[in-house]
């Protein structure tokens, strides 16, 4: 086991795969002089030069087409959006492009790209650098969504993503990236499945990346109320892991779904519907969820708190389905 | 503001000078383009007798370009197209057969009938779409040669767009990047002077595209486009000095649709006597004359390439018509590959 933070787990991965395939390449906007917005890419300029390291304009509709050609062309490309909120100036490429060239080409062209961002809410840069899509990604066919919420993730998931032959996009919580732990020597994560992070057996707190250390932190106060809340991440947004959401729920007979996105058609209300639609005859009581409430999220700190979903609205939202 | 009825664009006087080709290779650019016009010629009949559906974009009048321009490249090259692209399909080497089941959408077809018209696909053709978001392959054919840059291939990405694409910032953004890293892209602008039914001295500032191109340092030429022959000529000297790492080259293709833009369209944006002079210049007759004046060309020899190419639509329609719909089955294929990581 190794000790280290989020961010460092995310460049060990970052250099190890550009190590171990000269295909791979780095690009985005301040990865190499910079050393990377969130410095995540600090060092690799260094020692992959900026061939692979590549600093890009602001032009993320270009730079992310750019890798999907680069793709098509035979290189393993790593795109870095500096955050979510600026994908949507590439989002043409994204789902036009990236999402559909496989179907579309009659299954004649993958486009083997994984796509890097920063996404979510909570260190009060206001509204427009706050977003959380990682849901509205979920929607899409023909691309991967992995949410990382553990140093475990960060550190592991970036190489079954550059093995897989369709577009992976990443995205890391920037409350995360100082957030320190433990790390096995030898990864062996998939990107396939949920991960129940901590077992109880009265209700399911079912989440994600960001919201992960947050429904942790609820589990343990309830625990001290006496209330066995099992933890589910669901680590991989898009193909939803159904088997696992599912025989946590059959076991624990309730639950509560965790998602820093709007409610209102929010990947928290993808899993609800599955579980209604799967697992109705199980439940003890109706679903609930915790979400961010439908506003920009606001720059003042009391404001912002109150915007996202914390772990007193989860513990609040589990007693109120117990009767607690 | 351009008046509602008369010419608002006139054609350019008719090519003059020889062909500086021997009477084989002549007859092969004139071969092609007849074989894309009787192509798209049998395409909007079959659209009329609803085998075809969808959106259906035609060529006819552009030949010219898409003909001139790919007998200057070579296999390896790679192709990004718009959804305009039966043409670039077709001289790509796409069957013929496989372009018509494709828009029947037939599983036959060079994308099984996923695509239709306006996505034409072939990993062996190196024909990386038929994109129908205007300027989309713009960003991909930069990639594409980033990956030859990089992987030191020696390859050209020829990307071919219309004018139109010239005002989105997906243009912008990429000619900036194949200059900024001196990548091997050719962008061949095939300027029909309409986006769709908008002028294009009615949604740019600044007409002459060739100076949007030049402002990024990329070398920015104009060349006839209802001439085989210069646009020929352009492309084998572009692909030369790109090929030679001297970073990527603009090509503004002037020339003109004279069918609608789509299926759809009626017209109201131009006027009749102005596609009637555009088609005085029509690519084919003209290069016809000239081959014809030059003794490389007879009438009985034009007949018998334009038998040929109406034989080869026939039997291209045969083929569309014997193939078979995709089992409802297999619906959800494709949309990932097989055999990814769990």
């Amino acid at each position: 086991m190794s000790h280290m933070s989020y961010r460092e787990a995310l460049r060990r991965s970052l250099q190890e795969a550009l190590r171990q395939d000269p295909r791979v390449f780095l690009m985005g906007e301040d990865v190499g002089r910079y050393g990377g917005t969130y410095a995540v890419s600090k060092g690799l300029l260094e020692e992959f030069g900026p061939e692979r390291i590549r600093d890009t304009p602001l032009s993320e509709l270009g730079f992310v087409g750019a890798g999907i050609g680069a793709a098509l062309g035979g290189m393993r490309p790593i795109v870095e959006v500096m955050t979510v909120n600026f994908s949507l100036l590439a989002l043409d490429q994204i789902v036009n492009t990236a999402a559909l060239y496989r179907h579309m080409s009659g299954g004649q062209f993958s486009v083997p790209l994984v796509i890097r961002m920063a996404t979510g809410a909570g260190r009060q840069v206001a509204a427009q650098h706050s977003h959380s899509f990682e849901g509205w990604y979920a929607h899409i066919p023909g691309i991967k969504i992995l949410a990382p919420g553990t140093i475990e993730d960060a550190r592991c998931m970036l190489a079954p993503a550059l093995r897989d032959p369709d577009p992976v996009l990443l995205f890391e919580h920037t409350v995360l990236y100082n957030m320190e732990g433990e790390v096995p020597d030898e990864c062996r994560v998939d990107i396939s499945s949920a991960r129940v992070r901590r077992e109880g057996s009265d209700v399911t707190i079912i989440t994600y990346g960001g919201s992960l250390p947050k429904a942790l932190e609820a589990a343990e106060t309830l625990a001290a109320e006496g209330i066995r809340a099992e933890v589910l991440d669901l680590r991989v947004l898009r193909p939803l892991d159904d088997a696992t959401i599912m025989a946590s729920v059959r076991k624990c007979r309730r639950a509560v779904v965790v998602d820093e996105g709007w409610r209102s058609g929010s990947l928290a209300a993808e899993v609800m519907a599955r579980i209604v639609e799967q697992a109705f005859y199980d439940l003890d009581a109706p679903l609930a969820r915790v979400c961010s409430e439908e506003v920009p999220i606001p720059y003042a700190r009391h404001l912002e708190e109150a915007a996202l979903p914390q772990p007193e609205k989860i513990v609040a939202a589990v007693r109120t389905m117990l009767g607690a | 503001m351009r008046q509602s009825k008369g010419i608002a664009h006139h054609a350019p006087p008719p090519p003059t000078g020889p062909v500086p080709y021997d009477q084989e290779f002549s007859q092969v650019l004139l071969r092609d383009m007849l074989r894309i016009r009787r192509l798209e010629e049998k395409s909007a009949e079959l659209y009329g007798a609803a085998k075809i559906r969808g959106f259906l974009h035609l060529y006819i009048g552009e030949e010219a370009v898409a003909t001139g321009a790919l007998h200057a490249l070579t296999p390896e090259d790679n192709i990004v197209a718009t959804y305009r692209e039966h043409g670039h399909a077709l001289l790509r080497g796409v069957p013929m057969g496989r372009i018509m089941a494709e828009m029947y959408g037939k599983k036959e077809g060079c994308a099984r009938g996923r695509g239709g018209s306006m996505h034409l696909f072939d990993a062996d053709a190196r024909l990386f779409g038929g994109n129908a978001i205007v300027a989309g392959g713009l960003p991909v054919a930069v990639g594409l040669a980033l990956a030859d840059s990089m992987r030191g291939t020696g390859r050209v990405t020829a990307c071919f767009f219309g004018d139109g694409a010239v005002a989105e910032g997906a243009f912008h953004e990429s000619v900036n990047l194949a200059a900024l890293w001196q990548l091997p892209v050719l962008f061949c602008c095939e300027n029909n002077l309409y986006a769709m039914g908008t002028a294009l001295e009615c949604y740019e500032s600044q007409p002459d595209l060739t100076a949007k191109a030049a402002s990024y340092g990329v070398k920015a030429l104009a060349v006839d486009g209802m001439d085989v022959v210069a646009v020929h000529e352009a492309v084998k000297a572009a692909r030369t000095r790109i090929a030679a790492g001297q970073g990527p080259i603009f090509l503004e293709f002037k020339t003109y649709r004279f069918r609608a833009h789509s299926m759809f369209d009626a017209e109201l944006y131009r006027h009749r006597d102005e596609v009637e002079e555009w088609k005085t210049r029509g690519p084919i007759h003209t290069f016809s004359a000239r081959l014809k004046a030059e003794g490389k060309l007879d009438e009985a020899q034009f007949l018998a390439l334009d038998r040929e190419a109406e034989q080869e639509v026939e039997q291209a329609v045969e083929f569309a018509e014997a193939g078979e719909w995709e089992p409802v089955g297999d619906l959800l294929k494709d949309v990932y590959t097989p055999g990814g990581p769990a």
